[in-house]
């Protein structure tokens, strides 16, 4: 079963957000306002939103350098997100993660990484925490079809199918990593069925779809609570813009602009699901209402984004330890 | 503090790991231990004591078990990870630099990662250079870590256990050279040694030695040889590699002007060229004479026990190291 009543309309809420959210993202990147390097998540909404939205709130994610859309995904708010990926002091992170790190705990991330595969162990040890602790908590776990070929989802599936432990690891097949397609990196192209090779159940679902994914994720989660174990649940998704704003691919091209062409016409998740919610009765009046509300969002986000300071260079240090180093130590010699 | 109330015990240093860790399992139950075998060779009687909740055996996965570690950290454990043989940290380091290290500086404090790595660097042992790796100084380098390798049974119980109750990553480099070591150890299960803070094993006052892990046991024997012939030697043990308490070794050469750093790690960019460093920047108009380094070669570590042998610097090396600065 999809999802239902209000939870549809918070759904296609977080989808516009994460779209819109890019879309003024890729702006000001160009623009030069964010710094760094942007890779959005545009034509991916219905993955990130339809699995976050099986989650409860104290559940916990683990994300991947394609991080913007999984806190948005996940509930949170626009504003702290915004100043983060310029680099502001009142950025989620104070300005020490940016667009590949945009890991917003409240909402009950543990760490966005940029190392390929690099989340999935976590992902793996909160779900151990929350078995010794006993509590009903699960984690879920993003990674890309790369990261697949990570020793890290290997050694990590085998773990958490030992122990049964309630992760649900969903791999955003996106076609890609970066420019190499999995027919070009994997020998067997079928993430979902990878999970036989450790014991735990595999489900393919199409990542356009956000009932479909919401459907697959809520049952993973559901034998996740029951003690039931891990499940891996392949997402075939699909990027609209390159790995990352304004990169120059050389030579030939890896993907057809007809393939991206189909895909941004045809396959567009928020496009999709607003005809699915039309066909069931929903007034457009009420969606654009939405649509409307969610720009206004994005609005006051980058309105508090550039209205904010940057970080102090005098606050450096924070954070980097629980308490400061006693002032004699060597981390902090170079700036007496 | 309550150490009037209990006697100290006389121990050596493999007791007082096993100590520290049952006391502060016992004391906190957040504190869960995982690693290869640990169920059967699990340092006493863990498995029993505390159930299969608490003490974790881990499949050979080195790089995602510390990963896993991690993650329970952050979410509300605090796991010991052993390692077991340091060179086993190269699987994991991605996992420590990347994650562990870096996490709670990435988020801007969101998080935070308490948790303790025991690695124990096991050389001069015949087992080649795969498995006698002595490889702090390359975490040394890292940000966010903190870096124990305590000498004595009670600094050994008090550091480790300074550092479960940290809510930083603390590495524990266990040196085997050390492992028969005998001392008092307290019984109070609240003594603490503070991490970053060095200690003055002998007082003396013509030399200054720093002495790095398992390097103290023979530069013991030379500084009680040395004061035979009239020279009063200054021993030093930092006991934390990270931070370095560089105010005791600085005002310990203000008094002799005279330094010998001493360890087994390799010579390239080891804890002496830090501390040697420092000494030159901050102290240099204290020394009398050049800083004197001794190490292991630029070499691996190599199976033949008589070419092993002449890797480590021995008491001659240091005595004449000593003489050669007065």
């Amino acid at each position: 079963m999809g999802l239902l009543g209000v939870q549809r309309l918070e759904a296609y809420r977080r989808m516009l957000r994460i779209r819109k959210f890019e879309e003024e993202g890729v702006r000001l990147f160009l623009a030069g306002v964010i710094p760094g390097a942007y890779h959005a998540s545009i034509g991916q909404e219905a993955t990130i939103v339809g699995a976050c939205m099986a989650l409860r709130n104290d559940d916990a994610m683990t994300g991947t350098h394609r991080s913007h859309g999984h806190p948005i995904g996940k509930g949170a708010r626009l504003d702290g997100l915004m100043a983060e990926l310029m680099g502001k002091q009142t950025g989620i992170c104070k300005g020490r993660g940016g667009s590949m790190h945009l890991a917003d705990n409240s909402v009950g991330i543990i760490g966005e990484s940029a190392i390929v595969g690099g989340g999935i162990p976590l992902a793996t040890g909160v779900g151990l925490s929350a078995k010794v602790r006993r509590t009903d908590q699960v984690c879920l776990c993003f990674f890309g079809d790369g990261a697949v070929n990570q020793g890290t989802f290997h050694e990590s599936l085998n773990m958490a199918s030992l122990w049964k432990l309630p992760v649900i690891y969903l791999c955003e097949n996106n076609g890609y990593a970066i420019t190499t397609s999995l027919a070009g990196s994997h020998g067997q192209t079928d993430i979902a069925k990878r999970a036989d090779g450790y014991g735990l159940p595999g489900v393919v679902v199409d990542g356009q779809e956000i009932d479909a994914v919401y459907e697959a994720t809520a049952q993973a989660v559901a034998r996740a609570r029951a003690n039931q174990g891990p499940t891996l649940v392949e997402a075939k998704t699909y990027r609209f813009d390159e790995h990352q704003v304004g990169l120059i691919v050389p030579g030939q091209p890896y993907r057809t602009a007809a393939e991206v062409e189909q895909y941004r016409t045809q396959r567009d998740p928020i496009a999709l699901y607003r005809s699915v919610m039309l066909d069931s009765g929903m007034e457009a009046h009420e969606l654009d209402a939405i649509e409307r509300e969610v720009t206004a969002e994005v609005a006051q986000a980058i309105e508090f984004g550039e209205g904010s300071p940057f970080p102090s260079v005098a606050s450096l240090f924070d954070d980097l330890y629980s308490e400061p180093l006693n002032p004699g130590a060597e981390s902090r010699r170079a700036t007496r | 503090m309550t150490g009037e109330l209990s006697s100290p015990a006389r121990m050596n240093y493999l007791d007082a790991i096993v100590q520290a860790q049952i006391e502060e399992m016992e004391r906190d139950e957040r504190v869960i231990m995982m690693g290869e075998d640990i169920a059967i060779y699990g340092s006493g009687d863990l498995l029993e004591r505390f159930g299969a909740d608490r003490i974790w055996a881990m499949p050979i996965s080195e790089t995602s078990f510390t990963g896993v570690g991690i993650g329970a950290a952050i979410s509300g454990l605090r796991p010991i990870i052993d390692l077991n043989i340091a060179s086993f940290m190269y699987l994991a380091s991605d996992q420590i630099i990347n994650q562990a290290a870096k996490l709670r500086f990435m988020t801007g404090g969101q998080v935070k990662v308490p948790i303790v790595f025991r690695v124990c660097m096991y050389y001069g042992a015949a087992i080649a250079a795969q498995h006698s790796d002595r490889p702090y100084p390359l975490f040394m380098n890292v940000p966010g870590l903190k870096i124990i390798s305590p000498t004595t049974p009670a600094d050994v119980k008090g550091l480790l256990k300074s550092a479960i109750r940290d809510d930083d990553p603390v590495l524990f480099f266990e040196d085997t050279k050390l492992w028969t070591t005998k001392g008092e150890v307290s019984s109070d299960a609240d003594a603490l040694v503070p991490i970053g803070k060095a200690d003055i094993r002998r007082a003396g006052s013509d030399v200054t030695i720093v002495a790095i892990a398992g390097a103290m046991r023979p530069v013991l024997e030379a500084a009680a040889e040395l004061e035979a012939s009239g020279i009063s030697v200054e021993v030093i043990d930092p006991r934390t590699l990270k931070p370095l308490d560089m105010p005791a070794i600085i005002q310990s050469v203000a008094k002799t002007g005279r330094l010998v750093l001493v360890e087994n790690a390799h010579r390239m960019v080891n804890a002496s060229s830090e501390i040697a460093a420092i000494v030159c920047e901050e102290a240099f108009d204290s020394l009398r004479k050049p800083i004197v380094r001794l190490a292991a070669p630029d070499v691996h570590v190599p199976f033949s026990p008589v070419l092993e042998q002449a890797m480590y610097p021995g008491k001659s090396q240091i005595i004449a190291a000593v003489r050669k600065l007065l």
